[in-house]
């Protein structure tokens, strides 16, 4: 079958799975809608390998396709149609999606399993599998926007699933009014560019950028820096970000999906979709590498601090896609996508893994309150240590060679870029220590409380389920997470993903050694063939002294944290007395939400008690509705008068009338 | 005669019946005087079915005599409700339906 | 001779119609209307319709006249004050009644209404007879014929409705009650009960709708509407 027929099976599958889901919710027993999901997904996956297959059977001349199921006919010269686009780089997206998809489903038949939600919670989540890849298989910009919008909805489905807990509600709702302001960035971005090439269609755009927009244009750079204003807040990038740590009240396995994975990766995807664009104006390209570095920076920094797991986790996803979007903004495409493919590995790993330790807790994700678990949880902590030296950059691990990449690209690119470079060596260091900071609390020290029940056997279970953040009480009905608690140890669909997910975190690595192989630059080549970055790579001297440069830099890291949380245990406490503004800040995240609150947020509430209380009241329900009925009153109030209810009255009324009208026939005959 | 004549006699009666009808406040009576009102249409229908030579008219003062006893009736039936609620029959009382 | 016939019965119909307004006792009035009654069939005949005036008398005179009596029997007529209420319209009314009856015989007897011509048409054997109505009757006005059937059905079933017997006026609002507002379990979402006209019965909650976990209301003791909505 041709690449693109998959290519349409693909989408077909996840949306066929959340229709029947989403439909017979109520007749599905126990597991069976989690089974549906999966399978559903499966079927996705085993096309975008056939996909796959199919492409690497076809030249390399040949290898973009594009593909037309219906064709809106042109209303005002839009050419609209429902086409997709397969080449390297979409299918290679489909492949990640897809497949970590399939992981995280399996891992959620177990997790979710005792949720009153349970079917609800896979119709979402194939939507969502649906939506994504719509986004990376759409061949023109309407189904592009279509896609990035269903992603935005789905997300705020997800985060807000447990929808009777305050927190996760507004949670949801922030994140969705950030990806809105994405979406508006996007849509603008695009008009911006479609006034000068006329067509909508991915493939046709590309070719004509170099002949319709000159280098720098004004209206290419500002179409290229609304873009990436959509790609921002897609992918949490300051200062677009605030969204993704809150996002974490969403169940864990959402978090390992959405905001690791796959949703957050959208941003990248994009950026790497448009390099004909952003190569053409590289104002705003470099705009796009300074904010990445940025938010590299300032998440890691931030993800020292925190207390909470899973919070923890999201600054380091924050972090991570920093480097990407640096990467794909500066020409580093192919070893930005390997890193989104390592990352996507680990990172979902790490997510499963905080999942089952916060079940071992009972819900409660501090880490003030987690210590010891090395005894009680054996499986889970060997994927923990395996995704954080993953994530750290610790030589063999995936992570290593795909974020190492990125980092000497910039460093060859020279220039102000070595800044960045430098930028991206600093941020490892952190990478390292707040990792293995989150390993030592959680895995080392004394055992907690629900560790010691653990190991004598029997899991800890709250007696009322409270909010891990607020601790007001719940209770397990629908809408609040449901009574039981999943850890790897004991259910085996828990433990397959993470073994999965783990092995791949240890070898995916191999795919993109320098020097030895280069079979993701290679595949991807059709793509960026017409990148003139892209060419420009470091030797592989300069690779492997850039690896040697992180390697030594992660070890400096892990050895940081382990000196302060192992070795001596009040350190972490002393620093924070003697760096107490620092401290504060940190904690505060940069006070970016306060920063909001008062330039956005409050302006906008202000204008709404305005036009409610001025323009509603007064101007539209006084003057205009008023005035109208007030006339309709009156008039109707002079006219009632004639309704005495006196039978007579009404007769004699009658009797008038007849004279009056005999009077005029009389007068008209006669004259 | 001249059918005007009978036309005189047809508004004459028209016209007391309605002075009945604004002047009486007892239910029956202006049942009454309707009927009045309506016997003088049906004397002039007649006289004007004379005066062109068909029929019609006669026809259409039958079909008027039957809506009168109908309009009879339920006016009747409607007296008599009212009767049976101990209701003053005067209808300058009952006047509740009004703006 | 016709003239002087014309007259005779023209003015007993007027007076008869006079002496239903300004008698006093209903009784009367209906009786004087019997008179104006005859005296109008009389004019029919001179006008040469002896089966509307062979109508006339059996249906109107006789059918429903007798209705008339037997009401006012029933409801019964005291003599009463000529007009009470409002001292405009005694005035009102037969004024412009008047005035409509000047109009109209300004027209006629004078030149205004010029489509009158003196004696009418030439006489046609048969004309008024019950075969010539009857024929129209069954062939041009068919529809009409069928319609008023319907009307008297409809006016007899009304009239039927309107005096039948009920058992009192006591109880009449409490089986009302019984009959359009039955017993139903509480909760169940009836209108009654959000406009707040009756009461929700409580029932064991596995019977109630689910409303979550415990939205419990105190229990009320029996139904009972609330009042009537004004």
């Amino acid at each position: 079958m041709s690449p693109t027929t998959f290519g349409w099976l693909i989408l077909l599958f996840p949306l066929l799975g959340t229709a029947l889901i989403g439909l017979s919710s109520r007749r599905l027993g126990g597991r069976a809608a989690g089974w549906i999901g999966t399978g559903a997904i499966a079927l996705s996956f085993a096309c975008a390998i056939g996909a796959l297959i199919a492409l690497l059977g076809r030249s390399e001349a040949h290898r973009e396709l594009g593909s037309t199921l219906w064709n809106y006919d042109s209303t005002v010269g839009v050419d609209a149609s429902l086409s997709i686009l397969l080449d390297p780089l979409s299918v290679f997206m489909a492949l990640i999606v897809s497949g970590v998809s399939m992981l995280i489903h399996v891992y959620s038949v177990a997790y979710m399993d005792s949720d009153r939600g349970y079917s609800r919670y896979f119709a979402y989540l194939n939507f969502f599998v649906f939506s994504m890849l719509l986004l990376v298989l759409a061949g023109n910009f309407l189904l592009l926007i279509v896609g990035w919008a269903f992603v935005g909805a789905a997300s705020y489905m997800l985060i807000s699933f447990w929808y009777r807990r305050k927190t996760a509600t507004r949670a949801g709702m922030k994140a969705f009014v950030i990806n809105v302001l994405g979406d508006v960035g996007l849509v603008f971005g695009t008009f911006f560019i479609f006034r000068h090439t006329g067509t909508l269609d991915l493939l046709g755009t590309f070719r004509d950028v170099p002949h319709v927009f000159t280098h720098n244009q004004g209206d290419l750079v500002a179409g290229c820096l609304l873009l990436l204003v959509g790609a921002f807040a897609k992918s949490a990038q300051v200062p677009l970000h605030t969204w993704l740590p809150d996002a974490m009240e969403g169940p864990t396995p959402v978090s390992a999906l959405i905001h690791a994975a796959t949703m957050v990766t959208a941003g990248v995807y994009l950026i790497a979709r448009m390099h004909p664009l952003f190569e053409q104006a590289p104002a705003a390209a470099d705009v796009g590498a300074i904010v990445g570095g940025a938010t590299l920076l300032i998440a890691a920094t931030i993800a020292i601090v925190v207390t909470d797991l899973k919070r923890v986790i999201a600054y380091s996803t924050m972090s991570q896609i920093g480097y990407m979007i640096m990467g794909v903004s500066v020409g580093a495409y192919s070893a930005a996508l390997f890193h989104l493919m390592t990352h996507s590995f680990f990172k979902a790993l790490l997510f499963m893994a905080a999942g089952s330790i916060i079940s071992a807790m009972g819900g409660e994700q501090s880490l003030d309150r987690m210590g010891g678990f090395r005894r009680a949880l054996p499986f889970t902590f060997i994927c923990f240590i395996i995704g954080g030296l993953a994530l750290s950059g610790m030589p063999p691990f995936s992570g290593w060679l795909s974020k190492d990449d990125i980092i000497a690209f910039l460093d060859h690119r020279g220039g102000a870029f070595e800044v960045l470079g430098i930028i991206g060596y600093l941020g490892a260091l952190l990478t390292g220590i707040y990792t293995f900071r989150m390993i030592f609390r959680a895995f080392f020290g004394k055992p907690c409380e629900q560790a010691r029940e653990l190991e004598q056997g029997h899991p800890f279970h709250a007696e009322v389920p409270r909010n891990p953040q607020t601790g007001e009480e719940e209770d397990t009905d629908v809408g609040f997470p449901g009574p039981d608690h999943h850890i790897a140890e004991r259910d085996w669909p828990m433990k397959v993903p993470m073994a999965a997910l783990a092995v791949l975190a240890v070898v995916g690595g191999v795919l993109q050694i320098p020097g030895v192989d280069d079979s993701i630059a290679r595949f991807l080549a059709p793509t960026f063939a017409d990148s003139h970055l892209v060419r420009d790579v470091p030797s592989t001297s300069a690779d492997w002294l850039g690896l040697a440069v992180g390697a030594a830099i992660a070890i400096t890291g892990i050895a940081i944290a382990y000196r302060i949380w192992i070795v001596k245990p009040g350190t972490s406490t002393k620093l924070r007395e003697r760096f107490a503004p620092v401290y504060t800040v940190l904690v505060n995240k940069w006070y970016f939400d306060e920063l909001i609150d008062f330039l956005v947020v409050r302006p906008a509430q202000w204008s709404g008690r305005f036009a409610d209380s001025v323009l509603e009241r007064v101007v539209i329900a006084g003057g205009v509705t008023g005035s109208v009925t007030g006339i309709v009153r009156a008039g109707s109030a002079a006219v009632r008068r004639a309704q005495t209810g006196f039978v007579r009255y009404y007769a004699a009324l009658v009797v008038v009338g007849i004279s009056g009208v005999a009077l005029y026939f009389l007068i008209s005959s006669s004259g | 005669m001249a059918i005007g004549w009978y036309l005189v006699v047809s508004a004459l009666i028209f016209c007391i019946g309605a002075a009945g009808v604004t002047t009486r406040p007892n239910p029956l009576v202006i049942l009454l005087c309707l009927e009045l009102m309506l016997n003088a249409a049906n004397l002039a229908l007649v006289a004007f079915s004379r005066m062109w030579g068909g029929e019609d008219g006669q026809v259409f003062a039958l079909i008027v005599m039957v809506v009168a006893a109908c309009e009879v009736t339920v006016g009747l039936g409607l007296i008599v409700a009212i009767y049976r609620r101990r209701m003053a029959l005067n209808v300058d009382e009952l006047n509740e339906l009004h703006g | 001779m016709s003239a002087v016939l014309f007259f005779i019965a023209a003015i007993i119909a007027i007076a008869g119609a006079i002496g239903v307004v300004m008698l006093r006792n209903p009784f009367y009035s209906v009786l004087a209307l019997v008179i104006h009654l005859i005296a109008l069939a009389a004019l029919f005949l001179l006008l040469r319709a002896e089966f509307v005036a062979a109508a006339q008398v059996v249906v109107y005179a006789g059918a429903v006249m007798v209705l008339y009596v037997f009401v006012v029997a029933y409801v019964g007529g005291e003599d009463e004050p000529l007009t009470r209420g409002a001292a405009a319209l005694k005035i009102l009314g037969p004024l412009f009644a008047l005035a409509v009856a000047i109009e109209l015989c300004i027209a006629m007897l004078g030149s205004a209404l010029k489509g009158i011509s003196g004696k009418g048409a030439p006489y046609v054997i048969g004309f008024g007879t019950p075969e010539h109505i009857g024929r129209l009757f069954l062939t041009k006005y068919l529809f009409a014929f069928e319609l008023a059937s319907l009307v008297l059905l409809v006016s007899a079933v009304g009239a039927v409705v309107l005096a039948r017997r009920r058992r009192g006026l006591e109880d009449v609002d409490e089986r009302e009650q019984k009959r359009f507002h039955p017993d139903r379990p509480g909760y169940t979402g009836t209108m009654s009960e959000a406009a707040g006209f009756r009461r929700a019965v409580p029932v064991a909650p596995s019977e109630a709708a689910g409303a979550g976990n415990g939205n419990g209301h105190a229990p009320e003791p029996e139904p009972e509407p609330v009042g009537d909505a004004q």
